[in-house]
């Protein structure tokens, strides 16, 4: 089938997985407080027999995430007449609608029993969690600021909710409040920034600003403005550092499994998005945004790593490893060509699976609430709960880069990326920080494994239901996979974003 | 060359009626207020100065505790506000946008109506 967008109505077939996930979101919603779930039916834990903790609408929610993926692999058959629509139909965009459903779908699985403990209103839960991950899948088929910035508010705004969802949790409701105000106010300088680039250019359609910046047709000083600004808007939501304030705050007092989600889903949402604009829309001022680009990369994975070396609690030290992951990330944005743009692509695949199952695991030392989170909890856990423990095991490693996981790979990926653009320097840090890394990652490790639980039974309590233990072996398997047969996904990569910049002369392939 | 390849004129020529409104009505309003403050004679009394001269008389503080409950109608009120301010201006224009634009109003409205099942379901319609 072939798209021509001069026809409105080829819209609706570009956006169908969008369309039907968002549909499926709204009967989730209707679900969840009909029949069984209705309001009145207080959900209670001990005497109704028919309460199951929201999860019939968890695996209603997850059949509308592989439905979804069904609609996704049937877009590979669909082509584009030109690529200038206001939709993009291509690998890129489908590629990261892979890694989207991935984290939903685990973020649904894991979010069971905790739905359940905390007594969350289960069909606004998923409902929330489809909402925001459609609004990452129009941020990767955006090939329009406005696009780009509707599909940022869907997904902004519903997980500014999911992270004030837990309401009676005081930190719950602080880290909801911080992240809608900066957020709403980083989604000013976003805003901003395509006012003035729109006024450079006289286009949103990245692909025209893509040629009109490559033609020289830009008014300088307008476009500088405008691409700071913007730079500005996807640094915060990437959490690059020193837009990184909210995160740990945000991260911590968010529900376990919403922070899971937002520390891998929203930041790959932000990243695919952002290399889309800067590599297409304005690969002409390359030389312009290479030197802030490549300090954000240095500053954040520096200091992300210094601060992440003195968190005692373990949910804090997995935001300062995500605004690490962000800085590493950002590398293959300065490297700007076609290797790191697929390393980029693999990374973000790799580091959703490994911080989803990591998330997973701390969820059920916490007893699937908010306590038991300071390292000295994790005493004697890997002996206590072996399988658990050796899972979390593998999922810190390749968070760390060990050779024989997919974080491993994906950092070569990277590293090739900033080779093929000889950024030595930025390697170097790469490598430092990484090494730096190994001792927060390990110090979890160390604790579980080489330390005696203080008092006996402490880890007796732990809960790992079915659809938990179903996530978990997922991840493993995924990482193990990836880490030791890398090339077919890799080469899959290299496929999805081979047509990206054709249209306006891209950098990608060039390199600086 | 036209406004959208050389923003520079587009800046300078299309846009400069707008700028002059700006300006006129900035400077309108500002001379009005100015002018009455010069040229008004005032001798206030305690009568006068009250907030509502000639009216009642009030009672109490005005930042009184009301119930949530009108929050959730005001809420209410600006969706079926704004479903209005969408829907008079596609009404107007129905027959020369055509299908697509009803198909995208009836999606519009489909998901206005999903809301509201939501907010009915969920007991936001009732006042107790």
């Amino acid at each position: 089938m072939t798209l021509d967008f001069s026809r409105q109505l080829h819209y609706f077939w570009a956006l169908l997985p969008e369309i039907v996930l968002c549909s499926w979101a709204m009967v989730v919603l209707v679900a969840g407080v009909s029949g069984s779930h209705a309001p009145g039916r207080v959900p209670d834990d001990n005497g109704d027999p028919t309460f199951d903790g929201g999860a019939s609408l968890g695996w209603l929610s997850l059949a509308g995430v592989l439905l979804v993926a069904l609609f996704n692999g049937w877009l590979y058959s669909v082509h584009e007449v030109d690529q200038t629509g206001m939709i993009a139909v291509d690998g890129f965009r489908l590629f990261a609608n892979w890694i989207f459903l991935g984290a939903a779908a685990l973020t649904i699985l894991i979010s069971f029993s905790y739905v359940r403990r905390q007594r969350l209103q289960a069909g606004e839960f998923y409902a929330l969690i489809l909402l925001a991950t459609s609004g990452m899948m129009f941020m990767a088929a955006a090939r329009d600021l406005m696009v780009i910035f509707l599909g940022l508010e869907v997904m902004s705004i519903a997980v500014y909710a999911l992270t004030g969802f837990n309401r009676r949790d005081r930190k719950s409701a602080e880290a909801g409040l911080k992240y809608f105000l900066l957020g709403a106010f980083s989604t000013g300088f976003f805003l901003y920034g395509i006012a003035l680039t729109y006024g450079a250019t006289g286009s949103t359609n990245i692909a025209l600003i893509g040629a009109a910046v490559a033609g020289g047709g830009a008014s300088d000083g307008l476009l500088t403005v405008g691409v700071a600004l913007l730079l500005i808007g996807f640094a915060f939501k990437v959490s690059a550092v020193p837009f990184h304030m909210w995160t740990p705050d945000v991260y911590e007092g968010a529900p376990g499994p919403v922070t899971a989600f937002m520390s891998a889903a929203v930041k790959a949402a932000a990243f695919v998005a952002f290399m889309r604009v800067f590599l297409v829309g304005f690969d002409g001022v390359y030389e312009a945004w290479y030197p802030v680009m490549w300090w954000l990369a240095a500053i954040t994975m520096v200091a992300a790593n210094l601060i992440a070396l003195v968190q005692s609690n373990v949910k804090r030290m997995l935001a300062y490893s995500s605004i690490a992951h962000a800085g590493y990330l950002l590398v293959a944005l300065t490297a700007a060509n076609q290797t790191a743009a697929a390393g980029l692509l693999f990374y973000l695949l790799v580091y959703t699976v490994m911080n989803m199952g990591a998330f997973a695991v701390v969820l059920s030392v916490s007893h699937q609430s908010e306590e038991r989170l300071q390292i000295e909890d994790y005493a004697g856990f890997g002996w206590a709960q072996p399988l658990l423990g050796v899972f979390l095991t593998v999922f810190l490693l390749s968070l760390a880069g060990f050779p024989g996981t997919g974080g491993f790979m994906g950092k070569i990926f990277l590293l090739q990326g900033a080779a093929d653009s000889q950024l030595w320097a930025l390697s170097i840090i790469l490598v430092l920080t990484t090494v730096a890394s190994y001792w927060y990652y390990l110090r979890v490790a160390w604790f579980m494994w080489m330390k005696d639980a203080g008092t006996p039974g402490h880890h007796d309590q732990v809960e790992a239901p079915f659809a938990l233990r179903v996530a978990l072996f997922a991840s493993v398997a995924i990482i193990l996979y990836l880490g030791v047969f890398p090339s077919g996904v890799l080469s899959f990569a290299q496929a999805s974003v081979a047509g990206l910049g054709s249209v306006g002369g891209s950098l990608l392939g060039v390199g600086p | 060359m036209n406004n959208f390849t050389n923003p520079g004129a587009a800046m300078s020529g299309a846009y400069l009626p707008l700028l002059l409104l700006f300006t006129v009505s900035v400077l309108n309003a500002v001379g009005m207020m100015v002018a009455s403050h010069i040229l008004s004679p005032r001798r206030p009394t305690a009568q006068k100065e009250m907030p509502y001269e000639s009216g009642m008389i009030p009672l109490g503080d005005t930042r009184a505790r009301f119930s949530v409950k009108f929050y959730m109608v005001a809420i209410s009120f600006i969706v079926f506000d704004l479903e209005t301010i969408f829907l008079i201006p596609w009404a107007v224009q129905m027959r020369e946008l055509g299908w697509s634009a009803f198909l995208a109003m009836t999606m519009f409205v489909v998901v206005l109506a999903v809301g509201l099942l939501y907010e009915w379901k969920k007991g936001g319609l009732e006042w107790d």
